[in-house]
């Protein structure tokens, strides 16, 4: 059995024929190119494939392409706008966010809807109280960390992540 | 993976008869444990029921009675982030927010949640070792095998499993109820009926049958769900299934508990009430914490550990005093 599917990836309408069995990570790499998203675990245990669908970070290597028909994807391909990087891509670079930089793509990709996350008032098990309102100047290291806890990196570059997240998170 | 067959319908009733029909049919939410369980080749279907587009099972509803009706197609994210939930149940909110990683929090369902299977290492092996939850009859690896994460209540020789979901024993603290329907129509299961123990019989978690979906969790209004907690004890500090976890909830009349409700995670295969100890608990000050720990240790008296998780006893009563004392200070 093969299915279609018609996804908006990084803002062009792309319609592929898949087997139901294929991962929405496997389409992204195999059918479409975008090796941006990284096979690493491929069990969901670290991060490596973070994309966005309809602005909110998931794991591609634990859904099925099948299910996202009519949805929105963002890879790391689709973050730059007319050339310039995304300012969590420049500051990933400022602060050495990473070494081999196999996990960077996902690490970027979680954080950017990360801050959305805490725009948006979500709390964490990093938050004191969460019957609180949440804000953005809530957002401390503690916090970062504990929301980026779902992005492993092996070369073990945590801090200079933090600062990057952290210094995207302060600005408006 | 294997090869199947997929699809993806609207209709409630028509998703229903679809899995009546077909033993082989599974449905799929979020997809972030039975794709993990495809892959390791536990769980084999021949088509997956996608429920993602079915309509009126994903809504948040703060009911006017003080209660709460949560759709078992809502996200564990949304869920954890909704105003009304983190003030009328905190316990409901923290143990969200305490289990998976973001990403996993915007994709998985409060129905799939519960419906999880054991993070038993034996369970998901790809080798297929003996596991009579996964292969009836095949024997248990964990029972005289490494069990440092297993049970310490209700187990059987057939079956040392725990339970993983973090929600789940909230939900049971506070009594909540699972709307289940079939082509027959609709019923409410306790969550104290809905979970199973596994006596010679583990390969089944819990009570539903072919042809039930899960459509809503009910939570009914309870006074004592403002002053409530949820504390989890894992071997590292996130993004990990606990070793032990507390789900109190508490009221008190001077400091005087009236009325305590504490579930247990990571000790039995369901959520693990302390049902002595609450009622033990009854009259105590939230402020004599030796009389807390006499009460918390009745529920204990016939806790049976393995060869490997003894300090799970311990463990386990420092962590429902500390949730005890957290919950009593939101009094």
């Amino acid at each position: 059995m093969r299915v279609d599917v018609s996804m908006i990836v990084n803002g062009s309408l792309r319609t592929l024929e898949v087997e139901p069995r294929t991962t929405l990570l496997d389409a992204l790499r195999d059918e479409l190119a975008l090796t941006g998203p990284k096979k690493s675990c491929d069990r969901g245990e670290c991060g490596a494939c973070t994309v966005h669908i309809e602005g909110r970070r998931i794991l591609s290597c634990m859904t099925l392409a099948a299910m996202h028909d009519g949805h929105q994807i963002t890879t790391i391909e689709g973050l730059e706008s007319n050339g310039s990087l995304h300012s969590l891509q420049e500051m990933f670079i400022e602060h050495d966010g990473f070494q081999c930089g196999f996990c960077t793509s996902g690490q970027i990709m979680s954080a950017v809807a990360m801050i959305e996350e805490a725009r948006a008032g979500w709390p964490s098990a990093a938050t004191t109280d969460v019957t609180k309102p949440f804000t953005i100047e809530d957002l401390s290291p503690a916090e970062i960390r504990e929301r980026m806890s779902g992005n492993l990196c092996r070369c073990s570059c945590y801090p200079n992540i933090v600062a990057a997240v952290a210094e995207v998170a302060g600005r408006r | 993976m294997h090869p199947f067959s997929l699809s993806r319908p609207t209709d409630v009733l028509a998703a229903i008869a679809a899995h009546a029909q077909n033993a082989r049919l599974a449905f799929i939410a979020g997809g972030t444990d039975l794709i993990g369980l495809m892959k390791d080749r536990v769980t084999l279907p021949d088509h997956l029921l996608d429920i993602n587009r079915l309509v009126g099972i994903s809504q948040i509803e703060a009911l006017r009675d003080g209660g709460l009706r949560i759709g078992a197609l809502a996200r564990m994210s949304d869920v954890a982030a909704n105003p009304d939930v983190r003030s009328r149940f905190p316990v409901i909110a923290e143990s969200l927010l305490f289990a998976a990683s973001g990403q996993l929090r915007n994709m998985a369902t409060i129905g799939g949640n519960i419906m999880q299977r054991t993070r038993c290492t034996y369970f998901r092996d790809e080798d297929d070792l003996p596991c009579n939850k996964r292969r009836p009859g095949s024997g248990c690896s964990a029972r005289y095998g490494i069990n440092r994460n297993h049970a310490i209540f209700g187990w059987s020789d057939d079956c040392v499993a725990t339970h993983p979901s973090d929600l789940a024993v909230a939900l049971a603290a506070l009594d909540a109820n699972v709307l289940v329907r079939n082509p027959g129509g609709q019923r409410l299961i306790p969550f104290a009926g809905f979970y199973r123990l596994p006596g010679n019989t583990p390969e089944h978690d819990n009570v539903l049958e072919r042809g039930d979906l899960i459509v809503a969790i009910e939570v009914p209004a309870r006074n004592e769900g403002g002053a409530s907690h949820y504390l989890k004890l894992r071997d590292r500090q996130s993004y990990e299934f606990a070793l032990v976890s507390a789900a109190v909830a508490v009221a008190a009349d001077r400091r005087r508990i009236s009325l305590a409700r504490i579930g247990m995670g990571g000790v039995a295969h369901k959520p693990w009430r302390l049902t002595r100890s609450e009622a033990a608990l009854r009259g105590v000050s939230l402020d004599d914490i030796g009389a807390l720990k006499l009460a918390l240790a009745v529920s204990f008296a016939d806790a049976r550990p393995l060869a490997h998780n003894a300090f799970k006893i311990e463990l386990a009563q420092r962590v429902a005093l500390r949730a005890l004392e957290t919950a009593g200070a939101r009094l």
